[in-house]
């Protein structure tokens, strides 16, 4: 039986705002479209910037991507605020959880100490290529055009400044303040982590904005991602007592999940838009591809001994079919 | 093996710096100068970035956490306010008017301010001031999106606000919020910071902010209100934050002082043409008023602010001197305003009316000097020949200030009955100003200002007529082509209060809601 709560009943004028009538038709609009579409401005802007006079303040010609419709690109997630924020924070609970779990339990003291070294070895430099993501990204949603790409760029970026945290704090409860200090002159000095650092450095000069989002976004996480928290942590750790490793990097794992969905959709709908389009986000990617997995066979050297290279080139195999789906062909 | 034994307990403070500044390191690959291109060429000379003060410390997982708890909270409530239809429950629907002005001149700043501090979260080299700006940035498209969330079931009900992003891109006075932040936007990544940070979010917060979020308060409208509480603890951040960017430029190095002391005049005037729309809020639009402009004026600038820069004197910061200017005006600005927009009632997205009785009261009771002198005699006369089917419409386009955009309608400094006109010859071309600061402010950077879209100059030069417009053609109305360019719906979203149907809408509606008919 239903029970009829009875307020008192006006009837609207309208459902929604005319811009979201002109893309959706006239029925009420989700939060996320409110929120999302058209709020960048896009005539009459007053002044060129006074940092790139060459562009207007929001340009399309910041990329040599061309869209008919920069609002085309449509988060799979559907992220506004609110949605993000409530998403992250569920995470994070389960985040804190594992923490709490891990160290009441001791966890980490099921790692032999050549084990520890090595997760701490490979994972502490990571700090600062999740740092460099987190730039990049800023980069991203600064330089980009339209808001429905350049909001989720901005998730992107705190969530990489997230990352670098939850390494942090799993380097301090597996070390101390001293193994950051280790990791940063791996990073700085050791000569199997300086192609990444390079290749880092590289991006943050890169002036395209949507080749940063391939070559971060798409191609360097893309693979880093599967080869540290898949292949390393959960498989090589795991399999010598890291499980407590395991699940203080879970947050990673599930979050790599995710957003891929968000980046997968970004390079289908930018490939499926010209023939240029997809030529230029082809070559980007073989460049940016190429040079990925090099920066990456010392790390990987290093973090999987002798399996290191047939790891690698599985996770470079599921990386170009995973291209080839996207509609790229490399 | 004991690792507890060994381990250094780190503070907050250092613990926030592992966590932050701990991540960034100097690059040998590439040069700084090509990684932060930006940062130079202001003449702001910073020799340590590692001095900055962390003004806030938030980590990620905390910031989720938090920002997580205060949306389940708004959204709830913005929600229930919407089911319930607690727009009918505001003091009355010339009110409504006051969200349509925020809507549409306000909350599309947040956006902008958003993108502002994306993109100085990227070009400052110092990680600490990188990552404070990164929250911020966040913060505000929360802000933008907050608002429209809450608003949209206004717009539902009532005209005016329909194409809101349309409007702010369009219509002549929404040009006047819209150069103030694209202004700021488009200038250097420490003048942003000035600008913004510091002048908007510090020194200006408490009279535009807030005193929207309090008319929400005392006027009913529960659903304006709860975003702006909402805001406020990610505000008092963003005030932090301001008041850092300004102490840390300055102890950098002294050469920095005659550049930010530049910024900070030019910033306080800025902001304050803009605050001229919330004055004629304060005073003419809510129904039940919170205070007089004048009065927030006098408390948080004059006293406030006072304060502020007594404090900062230290560093050899001076009260800006456009303060002596806008003291002169206080008792003017908000009734000049409000003239203009009554005048130009038919080219502007909200009602507009004449005080009754009871406000017109009030206005001499909170403007002794100036209000029965200057102004009741002229609204007496308006409200006369309304009374008489004659509801004066101004269809003349008026001069605009090439600076701030506000049509010359402001008085001399000190004499209420000469409209202040100032002028400056550049490139052949005459550029017009309002007030001697905003001229002094486009002398010192002609070369941006006179690119400014200035509506009515668009207007002459046939940009604002919808595509395939003749206006070569008999009877051509000028008037109701800008509008159909600005989307604006002749006789729904434009004219007089009184016989809008807005006004009969909620008066039925709130018929429905308490009464049985």
């Amino acid at each position: 039986m239903q029970i009829d709560l009875r307020t008192v009943s006006i009837k609207p004028l309208r459902n929604t705002f005319d811009h979201l009538v002109r893309r959706f038709g006239d029925k009420p609009a989700s939060r996320y479209q409110e929120g999302s579409y058209d709020i960048q401005a896009d005539a009459n802007l007053q002044y060129r910037p006074t940092w790139d006079p060459e562009h207007e303040l929001h340009d399309p010609g910041r990329t040599a991507i061309v869209m008919a419709d920069w609002y085309a690109f449509k988060d799979p997630r559907q992220y506004y605020y609110g949605a993000y924020t409530l998403a992250r924070a569920r995470q994070q609970e389960s985040a804190e959880s594992s923490f709490e779990f891990v160290e009441s339990r001791g966890l980490l003291a099921q790692m032999d100490e050549a084990t520890r070294a090595l997760a701490l070895a490979v994972l502490m430099p990571l700090r600062h290529a999740a740092w460099g993501a987190n730039m990049n990204n800023t980069g991203m949603c600064a330089d980009g055009y339209g808001t429905l790409i350049t909001q989720p760029c901005m998730y992107h970026a705190m969530d990489n400044l997230g990352v670098a945290q939850y390494l942090t704090r799993l380097g301090l409860l597996l070390g101390d303040v001293t193994t950051l200090d280790a990791g940063r002159e791996a990073w700085l000095n050791d000569v199997r982590w300086q192609p990444l650092r390079r290749l880092v450095e590289k991006t943050l000069v890169t002036q395209d904005w949507f080749e940063l989002f391939v070559a971060q976004n798409f191609v360097l996480d893309g693979l880093l991602y599967p080869l540290i928290y898949e292949q390393f942590v959960d498989k090589h750790l795991n399999a010598h007592g890291g499980a407590g490793v395991s699940m203080l990097t879970a947050f990673m794992g599930e979050w790599h999940g995710e957003t891929r969905r968000w980046i997968d959709s970004v390079i289908k709908i930018a490939a499926a838009e010209s023939d240029a389009n997809k030529a230029l986000l082809t070559e980007w990617t073989r460049q940016w591809r190429g040079a990925a997995v090099e920066a990456l066979s010392p790390i990987a050297q290093q973090a999987l001994g002798d399996t290191a290279a047939d790891v690698l080139a599985t996770v470079d195999q599921s990386f170009n079919d995973r291209a080839a789906k996207l509609g790229l062909t490399l | 093996m004991d690792m507890q034994a060994s381990k250094k307990k780190l503070g907050l403070k250092e613990r926030y710096q592992v966590m932050t500044r701990g991540l960034d390191w100097t690059p040998s690959y590439q040069k700084m100068e090509d990684i932060y291109p930006y940062v130079a060429y202001e003449g702001i000379k910073i020799h340590d970035w590692d001095k900055w003060e962390d003004p806030f410390r938030l980590t990620m997982d905390a910031y989720w956490k938090y920002q997580a708890e205060k949306e389940r909270k708004l959204y709830a409530i913005i929600d229930a306010y919407a089911q319930n239809n607690g727009h009918l429950g505001v003091t009355d629907a010339r009110y409504i008017n006051t969200v349509k002005l925020f809507i549409s001149g306000i909350s599309p700043l947040e956006y902008v301010a958003h993108r502002g501090f994306t993109h100085v979260g990227r070009q400052f080299p110092g990680a600490g001031p990188r990552v404070a700006c990164l929250m911020q940035s966040l913060d505000e498209i929360r802000h933008a999106q907050t608002q429209v969330h809450s608003i949209s079931n206004y717009n539902k009900y009532y005209n005016g606000v329909h194409d809101f992003h349309h409007a702010h891109d369009r219509i002549w006075f929404l040009s006047v919020p819209k150069s103030f932040f694209d202004d700021a936007i488009t200038a250097g990544p420490f003048e942003f910071m000035v600008a913004i940070g510091f002048s908007f979010e510090y020194v200006l917060t408490n009279l535009l902010f807030v005193p929207f979020v309090s008319g929400a308060a005392y006027n009913g409208d529960m659903g304006t209100m709860t975003f702006g509480f909402s805001a406020q603890s990610d505000e008092a951040r963003h005030m932090t934050l301001g008041l850092e960017v300004i102490k840390f430029i300055l102890e950098q190095d002294p050469d920095n002082l005659p550049i930010v002391q530049r910024w900070i005049d030019k910033w306080t005037w800025r902001g304050y043409r803009v605050l001229t729309l919330v004055a004629m809020m304060m005073d003419y639009m809510l129904p039940k008023r919170t205070m007089s402009w004048k009065e927030a004026w006098e408390v948080y600038f004059e006293e406030n602010g006072g304060a502020l820069f007594k404090d900062l004197a230290r560093y050899g910061i001076t009260m800006p001197k456009c303060a002596e200017q806008i003291a002169l005006e206080k008792d003017h600005l908000s009734h000049q305003a409000w003239s203009t927009f009554y005048n130009y009632g038919a080219a502007t997205n909200f009602h507009t009316w004449m005080p009754d009785e009871d406000e017109m009261a009030w206005l001499t009771a909170k403007y002794p000097e100036s209000f029965d002198k200057h102004y009741r005699p002229r609204y007496e006369y308006w409200r006369e020949q309304a009374a008489k089917g004659n509801r004066f419409y101004n269809k003349t386009l008026p001069m605009l200030c090439q600076t701030c955009q506000i049509p010359l309608v402001f008085t001399e400094p000190g004499d209420p009955t000469k409209i202040c006109y100032r002028e400056v010859d550049f490139k052949d071309e005459k550029y017009h100003f309002c007030s001697d600061h905003c001229k002094a402010i486009f002398e010192h950077e002609p070369e941006k200002y006179v690119q400014a879209w200035m509506p009515v100059h668009q207007i002459y030069q046939g940009n604002c007529f919808p595509e395939g417009t003749d206006p070569t053609v008999e009877g051509f109305d000028p008037l109701a082509a800008v509008l159909k360019y600005y989307h604006l719906e002749h006789g729904r979203d434009n004219l007089d209060f009184e016989g809008s149907e807005d006004q009969k809408n909620f008066d039925e509606w709130r018929g429905m809601a308490t009464k049985n008919v």
